[in-house]
């Protein structure tokens, strides 16, 4: 593979990644989330809490992959 | 089960015809010489950022996956929704760990996870460690497959009693043996894609046409029994459900993407980009993968289990017919067909790229490493395509011959055992830093343990861990995968340093800048 062709690049660490952190405490903490209330559209809190985290996840991965893209 | 469901079937055969025609036709789909090993086993690595998000979503979210959540939900309740915290915590591991795995794979023409610890640590014995891992937590995975697709056809009403009730299962096996041998990755990179949208669709459409029957959200919630809704409050003096939940979901994320289909997935992608793309799109399955659980729930609403035209499947698929007598209650037939579809389809995907990730290990990491060391690219593919057929032939003979829990055990096993490879695979792309044998040690450390503790806590995955009653005694049960890989981790730690001095010289066939574009 030639090296010289650098696509997109990153490096081996960034600031940016620290936000990943964020999606693990969101919802490695049952106590915090083992709720019925608040519910939204007659769900639970336990279980539409667990669903947003999916697509905060998502969101904070695509921030993360456009902060760290050279 | 009395009656076969014609019109259902009908658009089922109709649905695998298309795919079967689709199976054979992408041997021609970015055409490449199937003889050699990349092409065959890693599809070329030609699979951009879309197709990466089908094949990988195929792969990841299997037949069994679709069966098995929601049949848990409908059981034990609010447990099953471990998945979700699982689902959201695989994509920063893929996305910080995996390119770099593409990078390094991509230069050294490495095809298997165990390609890459031989080449970075020079230890044959420390590859086969993981070669073997790969292979064992592989196999009932393939047979349980089969699950999802058996209870699917009892579903559409076909008998399946006796010896000629197998008689789908094996029919679609040989078709799924077919053209994985003729068109390699290609074939459920392709399939993948049609999966994936039947996949989809049917997800949404219960998720909307049931709530609408029942009356809303509220109604269905209201049907499940209390104890079921959330997880149970630990009691004194133990880290109780929260602490199963957490470990299950920790454990289950840390050891999916050691799996040899996961990573046979991964590095047949175009660049390390599209993994790191994938990470932020793949969650789409996991939104899916959130809302079969919550169609568990629907299933104990609607009461499928105490309709008696659904008694006969019960009996004989258990929970895991929860989700079938539930389509089967509440869409038009030719909709159940496009359904069942869908996961019968589902099975065959990850069966084919599981089978494919076996037969490489096994080519290069066995055969190539202890029996033929220079095999020409011909052999050598020739070969793979060999091994996946047998290793498909075994899976159906276990599922028909053997009976169905000790797949189901095994299956809960091999996340224990494939979490081991931590150590040498995740971490090895980020630093060369351990000693091989010490890894070793740890592996082996890590795999003893977890069997153990698997027997101990009666075919379970999560083990009663607990502080001796003189230290107090509190407990801390949890997923056993976790609790072990901790601990090879920690021998590895402890032993890297011993060994170190009295060893020979590192040998690491790769560089750090390997490991980036």
């Amino acid at each position: 593979m030639d090296q010289q062709t650098r696509r997109s690049g990153w490096s081996w660490w960034s600031w940016w990644y620290l936000l990943f952190i964020v999606q693990f405490i969101g919802v490695l903490w049952p106590p915090w989330y083992n709720s019925i209330e608040p519910s939204w559209a007659g769900i639970p809190f336990f279980y539409w809490y667990q669903m947003l985290w999916v697509i905060i996840g998502a969101i904070l991965t695509a921030i993360i992959y456009f902060a760290t893209e050279e | 089960m009395t009656e076969i469901n014609w019109t259902a079937l009908i658009v089922f055969v109709v649905l695998f015809g298309f795919i079967t025609w689709l199976g054979f036709a992408a041997a021609h789909w970015r055409k490449g010489d199937l003889d050699q090993l990349h092409e065959w086993g890693l599809g070329g690595r030609r699979f951009g950022t879309l197709i990466t998000w089908f094949l990988v979503g195929g792969d990841l979210y299997t037949a069994y996956t679709f069966i098995a959540v929601p049949a848990l939900a409908f059981g034990a309740g609010a447990i099953a929704f471990f998945a979700v915290p699982y689902t959201i915590m695989i994509y920063p591991i893929l996305f910080l760990a995996f390119p770099r795995l593409w990078y390094v794979c991509h230069k050294h023409s490495y095809i298997t996870a165990a390609d890459f610890v031989r080449g970075r640590f020079g230890n044959r014995w420390l590859a086969l460690a993981v070669t073997i891992t790969g292979i064992v937590a592989t196999m009932p995975y393939i047979a349980l497959q089969l699950v999802g697709l058996q209870v699917v056809i009892g579903g559409l009403g076909v008998p399946s009693t006796g010896y000629t009730g197998d008689l789908p299962l094996v029919i679609a096996f040989i078709i799924l043996a077919a053209f994985t041998y003729s068109s390699g990755l290609r074939a459920p990179a392709s399939i993948a894609i049609v999966k994936d949208i039947l996949i989809y669709i049917t997800a949404f459409a219960a998720v909307i046409v049931v709530p609408i029957q029942l009356g809303g959200f509220g109604k269905i919630f209201a049907a499940v029994p209390p104890a079921k809704l959330l997880l149970a409050v630990p009691g004194p003096n133990t880290t109780g459900a929260y602490g199963i939940y957490a470990t299950l979901a920790l454990g289950s994320a840390l050891a999916l993407f050691l799996y040899p289909h996961s990573i046979t997935g991964i590095l047949s992608a175009s660049s390390g980009g599209a993994i790191r793309r994938n990470a932020a799109m793949l969650p789409g399955y996991s939104f899916m993968l959130g809302l079969l659980a919550l169609v568990g729930f629907f299933a104990i609403a609607v009461g499928v289990g105490g309709l008696p035209e659904y008694a006969a499947g019960f009996k004989q698929f258990g929970n895991n017919f929860a989700v079938p007598a539930l389509f089967l209650h509440t869409f038009p037939s030719w909709f159940v067909g496009v359904a069942f579809a869908a996961v019968g389809i589902g099975a065959l995907v990850p069966a084919a790229i599981m089978s494919i990730a076996a037969a490489n290990l096994y080519t290069r990491n066995i055969h190539r490493e202890f029996i033929n060391r220079n095999p020409t690219d011909r052999e050598e593919a020739q070969m793979a395509k060999w091994v996946s057929l047998i290793v498909k032939f075994g899976a159906l003979a276990f599922i028909v011959f053997v009976p169905q829990q000790y797949a189901i055990y095994l299956q809960l096993l091999g996340g224990i055992l494939i979490i081991q490879t931590l150590p040498s695979v995740m971490l090895g792309v980020y630093t060369r830093w351990f000693n091989d044998w010490a890894l070793l040690v740890g592996w082996a450390a890590g795999t003893a343990l977890g069997t153990s503790m698997f027997i101990a806590a009666n075919m379970t995955p999560n083990y009663p861990l607990a502080l001796p009653a003189a230290l107090g005694g509190f407990a801390f049960p949890g997923y056993s995968a976790l609790y072990t890989v901790a601990l090879n981790l920690i021998i590895a730690i402890v032993l890297t340093p011993l060994f170190n001095m009295m060893g020979a010289a590192r040998v690491d066939a790769t560089v750090a800048s390997d490991y980036r574009p």
